[in-house]
């Protein structure tokens, strides 16, 4: 069933239309030309499609466009200000945390959904301290959190030190 | 500038230098574009494919009428309306028959305007069909195994040397053992996808694959065109460990309804579909047999696997065919035999032949340092053959006892105790284990163009593929050696049919054929400037190609990648958890072109053997055929949690034979032995050896 | 995926009327379940009402010390509620347990609580399973079912039309089962309260229907009472995967132990299961059997093994028996330890 929406994606107001049906995800790919989340399973299975949503990072493959109408979604390609790459793109790169390329922007927008729970507090499942106000980014915690984007080519050893250093620079690294 | 020059370069050689990637920063926002994110202004329509849930049978019928109503559905193709295709392998004539050989065999695909019609439309599609019971389950004792003519790559199927079971009944000590492992599947993250036109009679692909070329062959006999009517390009691929490098239904099935609808589509497979339309690694049953003096010396050793092909193809894996080098024995033998079930057909996945083999033959030697009461890395070193010894020819270099060593000393292997079940750390068991690893080096036919104009960037052109390989990188690099240049004044171009043709990335064969075609080029480039224009590039240019490829090496010397493996486990003594918090491994692998992208390779191959040996495992329904476990969320693949330390080096290894590169390729070698480390480790840490992967928690309680 | 008319209302009450009145309808929270269920073709709803900011999003104290829990908290927030951390903090660490952060950030605590069972039969439309299309027979049981149900399964072999040995996938639910919650309700007739060992259901000889809701019932908040020994109390999940990964089996588990040393005694416990079961398994047999009784490694293993003496389990799930029974008694004696220092 068609419908009109305005999707806000990386700081533009983007009008187009969508059935029901469609993605927030596939809104982007298939109708707004914006293919920096990615598909890689559509089924909140590996997290390639991450993108922040007001902020938070959720899989787009599993909300619908209509649902997401005056909400900010932000992807990896939007973290990037005036054109200039964004720590974690640089963190990314510096420490080769990533092969093919596929998994990254939803890596990186992961990540930095991951130092923003950190600075509010959230406790994760390896927590030592759950009732604890303070959250230090070891890198079992960021092994953990990062946990719900999958790499194929497997540079999780790699993608650890990339958000440790971002997670330093932001203050929730010890 | 200085590229035609002898005179030494005024630049620092980029080979060998820590280099970023220079596609990074594209791909860490997004912007390199992947084979779907192509013809974004094109209207595109969208085609999604019917599967049968019949494992053997037939299609009796098809009513697409529903379908077809269906506002915004363009065309469904079925078998009885789908364009006839040329010759093409059985296993990929997809929509030219009733008959249906394997669980997800498409037998219809849907053309609509957009991907939510036409998914919704393949459900309206109805099918009826007669089917038999499917038969998918191998077993060593089935009376229909067969030898197959040959092995994968032209290995022969068997190998008998010796009288081997006569040296099994005289040894001291022997081992007599059977390892399985699972159908596993490659799982890249990008799912194969394919965009699809044809401008007139001109069929042009955005394609997911591990080289454009490859396909050519398929999608010119398919379609009835001749190369100059195709075009694929596929400057991005998110992944592919085997299962891009073949054509496969997908792409037939584009062409045919781009050609149908005159539209330009898009197939994108679903993550369900990756089970049955893109090949899998083949389970595999291994019976090793290793006999030995009471000092360790080999003196039979047997290796006899059992597999599964298809139907509709026949893939023999080359399982033992790295038993055949790793060491020496008087007696000795290795044998492959086949049952061809009611499956999709098997491909490669990473390190096909040496990753299941080795693992077995690498568990088995750690079961006979046990029998033997030897240090598991001391049975290796004694065992060390001085030729290759199969063959009788020498190595080019073998630096298997150096990674062993460095590896043991980086990873405090010193000291070890060696019985089992005696470690913990809270409730956890620990163990430590090791396996050798190994991967034969090649390379093949690769076709490189330079065009170099004054006070431009030079121009590189060779098909080559980046599957997150490192390709660009790594290959500017060696371009910018080769001319003599800075790597910015080089213009690469790869992933595009229309390049010089140039062989596929897969069997880690890229660097080693593409690079040394890329010198020759360059060779050619510096000839031609010195000869017709006096040293000095005029001012048109110069255009010259190069080519490269195996020559009296490969009949001269046995050239293999060598690697060594060092696992720790812990395992919960009350749930059967398993992890693997540090890993150490030490490779040998020539010539290191770029030691950022080199390390991820490397580390990529280890993740994923871990990976093979806790989690990943495809399984076989034998009451309907199908895979059972058919996404990510059923189909394990390590997690970020699951990794720990993961310790990499190499050796600074000179082999002057394997090509002008010195490089032995890298792609595969982190990968093999990798789970025969950890499954050693697991043993140690809890006296349990399990012989079938992958060692998920109920292993702890089996026979319980 | 099946066409559908998207609704957002305004206030409970409306979308009560609205799905009420829409048989084939269904209600969309964070969609991190029925969308997944609608692109498998396994959900056909025609018409979605959007609740996900519909119901209270906040943590509200109750009078006795409990927390009554909007049915649109994100199971993120509620993780990280500190009265959760603080009084509950089993609830805290199912949570942290269960999917990723990217779900847990959408998923809602109803939506949590309504997931459907898990079985790979029943989400490939393809297969015959007797929850997807009632009377079309169980693939699991002859086929893949390592994960699935020993306890409280119907197992009369797969063909009889009501096999089902799907478990369900919740860890909150979990922890919520062992807390004794209260789930809110609203429906057409007005508010009622379901205790939460009532709305899960076991397949018995309808195995289509996850919970006894009516159709058209939304859950508006989740009442968890007071336990103050509570704060002692864990969530132990074990799982194929470090992470992200459905349970095998988990414990949810609190004790109150009096005494020290090695007289004490457990004046009062809770355990319920996860990955064993249709529901999220409360372990009665095994509480009654410690109630009043030493907190030793004997007393809690004999008193798993009461609660698993009435399991069913199939070749390829007999694991979970040995390990549920591993895993209890160790959380029993990390908290009884724990409760000790």
């Amino acid at each position: 069933m068609d419908t009109q929406i305005t999707l806000r994606v990386d700081g533009a107001d983007r009008p187009l239309t969508v059935d029901t049906r469609t993605s927030l995800l596939d809104a982007m790919r298939e109708r707004l030309g914006a293919t920096s989340a990615k598909k890689g399973c559509d089924h909140g299975q590996c997290g390639a499609c991450t993108v922040l949503l007001d902020g938070r990072r959720v899989n787009s493959c599993l909300v619908l466009a209509v649902t997401a109408q005056g909400q900010e979604v932000t992807t990896s390609d939007g973290l990037a200000v005036d054109g200039q790459p964004h720590a974690l793109h640089e963190a990314f790169v510096d420490h080769d945390a990533y092969q093919c390329g596929y998994c990254t922007p939803g890596q990186i927008t992961s990540a930095a959904g991951v130092v923003a729970e950190a600075r509010a507090g959230w406790p994760s499942a390896v927590t030592e301290d759950l009732v604890g106000d303070q959250v230090d980014l070891t890198d079992d915690e960021i092994r953990e959190r990062m946990s719900g984007n999958l790499c194929r080519c497997a540079a999780y050893a790699n993608i650890v030190p990339a958000v440790a250093e971002y997670a330093t620079e932001q203050g929730v690294r010890a | 500038m200085t590229a035609l020059s002898d005179r030494p370069t005024t630049h620092a050689p980029a080979v060998g230098s820590d280099v970023r990637r220079i596609d990074g920063p594209a791909k860490v926002r997004g912007r390199a574009p992947y084979a779907y994110e192509h013809e974004l202004d094109s209207s595109p329509a969208f085609v999604a494919i019917v599967q049968s849930p019949v494992a053997r049978g037939r299609v009796v019928s098809i009513d697409a009428s529903a379908a077809e109503a269906l506002p915004g559905v363009l065309a469904v193709l079925t078998h009885e309306n789908a364009p006839r295709l040329g010759e093409v392998v059985e296993e990929i004539r997809v929509l030219q028959s009733a008959t249906v050989q394997y669980a997800g065999e498409p037998v219809a695909a849907v053309v609509a305007e957009t991907s939510e019609v036409a998914r919704d439309a393949i459900g309206r599609v109805v099918v009826r069909y007669d089917s038999e019971a499917p038969d998918v389950v191998l077993s060593v004792d089935r009376d229909d195994l067969y030898a197959p003519e040959q092995l994968m790559a032209g290995f022969e199927t068997d190998s008998v040397i010796g009288d081997v079971d006569a040296a099994l009944a005289a040894a001291p000590v022997a081992v007599d053992v059977t390892y399985a492992t699972p159908v596993q599947h490659n799982q890249p993250i990008e799912m194969h996808a394919t965009v699809a036109r044809w401008d007139g009679d001109v069929l042009r692909m955005w394609d997911a694959n591990q080289g454009p070329h490859n396909l050519v062959p398929v999608l010119t006999s398919a379609f009835g065109i001749t190369e100059d009517q195709l075009h694929v390009v596929s400057p991005y691929v998110g992944g592919a460990f085997g299962s891009k490098a073949f054509t496969h239904v997908h792409q037939l099935l584009a062409g045919m309804a781009a050609r149908v609808t005159g539209r330009t589509v898009k197939l994108e497979l679903t993550r369900q579909q990756m089970s049955s339309l893109v090949g899998h690694r083949t389970p595999t049953i291994q019976r090793l047999r290793l006999g030995a003096e009471a000092d360790g010396t080999l003196t039979a050793i047997s290796h006899e696997v059992v597999e599964h092909t298809s139907r509709n193809a026949e893939f023999a894996e080359q399982t033992a065919t790295a038993t055949r080098l790793l060491y020496a024995a008087p007696a000795r033998r290795t044998t492959h035999r086949l049952a061809r079930l009611d499956v999709p057909a098997p491909t490669i996945m990473r390190a096909p032949g040496e990753t299941p083999g080795v693992y077995a033959l690498e568990s088995a030697m750690d079961e006979l340092a046990v029998a033997l009461g030897m240090d598991p890395v001391e049975l290796r070193v004694h065992n060390e053959p001085a030729r290759d010894p199969e063959r009788d020819v020498p190595w080019s270099s073998r630096n298997l006892v150096a990674c062993l060593r460095q590896g043991a000393e980086r990873f405090g292997w010193a000291g070890r105790d060696p019985r089992p079940r005696v470690r913990e750390v809270g409730r956890r068991l620990v163990g430590t284990g090791v396996a050798a690893s190994t991967y034969p080096t090649r390379r093949r036919p690769s076709q490189c163009r330079i065009e170099a104009v004054p006070g431009k960037a030079t121009v590189v052109s060779i098909d080559a593929s980046d599957i997150g390989t490192g390709a660009w990188t790594a290959l500017t690099q060696i371009a910018a050696d080769a001319l003599g240049v800075a790597m910015a004044e080089v213009d690469l171009r790869i992933g595009d049919s229309r390049l010089p043709k140039a062989s596929g990335a897969g069997g880690s064969t890229g660097t080693t054929s593409w690079g040394p075609a890329i010198q020759a080029a360059a060779q050619a480039l510096r000839e031609r400037v010195h000869a017709e224009h006096g040293g000095q590039l005029p001012a048109g240019g110069v255009v010259v190609t190069g080519s490269s490829g195996p020559g009296e090496e490969v009949e001269r010397f046995s050239m293999h990648a060598f690697g060594a493996h060092f696992a720790e486990v812990r395992v919960d003594r009350d749930t059967g958890e398993v992890r693997v918090p540090r890993m150490t491994s030490v490779f040998a692998a020539g010539r290191i072109v770029n030691a950022t992208t080199a390390r991820s390779q490397f580390l990529g191959g280890m993740t994923m053997g871990l990976s093979m040996a806790l989690h990943e495992e495809s399984v076989l329904d034998a009451v309907h055929g199908h895979f059972a476990n058919h996404d990510l969320a059923e189909y394990h693949v390590a997690t970020n949690a699951d990794v720990g330390e993961m310790d990499i080096s190499w050796l600074d290894e000179v082999d002057e034979h394997v090509n002008p590169l010195g490089a032995k390729g890298i792609g595969e070698i982190g990968i093999v032995g990798a789970a025969a480390a950890i499954g050693n480790a697991y043993w140690h840490a809890t006296g349990r050896r399990v012989r079938d992967l992958p060692i998920t928690p109920e292993a702890f309680f089996r026979g319980e | 995926m099946r066409e559908f008319r998207y609704e957002k209302a305004t206030d409970p009450a409306g979308a009560v009327a609205t799905l009420t009145a829409a048989p084939e309808g269904a209600y969309l929270g964070g969609g991190t379940n029925l969308v997944d269920l609608m692109r498998l073709g396994v959900a056909t709803p025609d018409v979605l009402v959007d609740v996900r900011q519909l119901t209270s999003t906040e943590v509200e104290d109750l009078p006795d010390g409990g927390l009554r829990i909007g049915a649109a908290v994100p199971n993120a927030d509620l993780a990280a509620e500190p009265r959760v951390r603080e009084r509950f903090p089993l609830l805290a660490q199912a949570l942290l347990a269960g999917a990723s952060g990217q779900l847990r950030n959408r998923a809602t605590t109803g939506g949590n609580l309504l997931q459907r069972t898990r079985c790979t039969y029943f989400t490939d439309v393809t297969m015959p399973c007797n929850k997807r299309a009632p009377g079309s027979g169980c693939g699991a049981v002859a086929g893949y079912h390592r994960n699935l149900a020993v306890l409280g399964a119907t197992n009369r072999g797969g063909d009889d039309g009501h096999t089902c040995i799907a478990t369900h996938p919740s860890d909150m639910a979990v922890a919520l089962r062992a807390l004794d919650a209260t789930v809110r309700v609203l429906g057409a007739e007005g508010e009622r309260a379901v205790p939460i060992g009532e709305l899960h259901r076991l397949p018995g000889e309808d195995p289509s229907r996850d919970t006894t809701l009516a159709h058209g019932e939304l859950i508006t908040a989740i009442d968890v009472p007071a336990l103050p020994w509570a704060t002692r109390s864990r969530y132990r999940k074990v799982r194929d995967r470090a992470s992200y990964a459905f349970a095998l089996v988990s414990v949810a588990a609190a004790m109150d132990l009096r005494g020290t040393g090695p007289d004490a005694v457990v004046a009062d416990v809770r355990i319920a299961l996860g990955g064993v079961a249709h529901v999220p398994w409360r372990a009665t047999v095994a509480e009654d059997a410690l109630r009043g009784g030493p907190a030793t490694e004997e007393a809690f293993a004999a008193a798993v093994a009461a609660e698993l003496a009435a399991a069913d389990p199939l070749p390829e799930n007999a694991f979970k028996l040995p390990m549920a029974t591993n895993l209890v008694t160790r959380t029993l004696l990390q908290i009884s330890g724990e409760a000790r220092a």
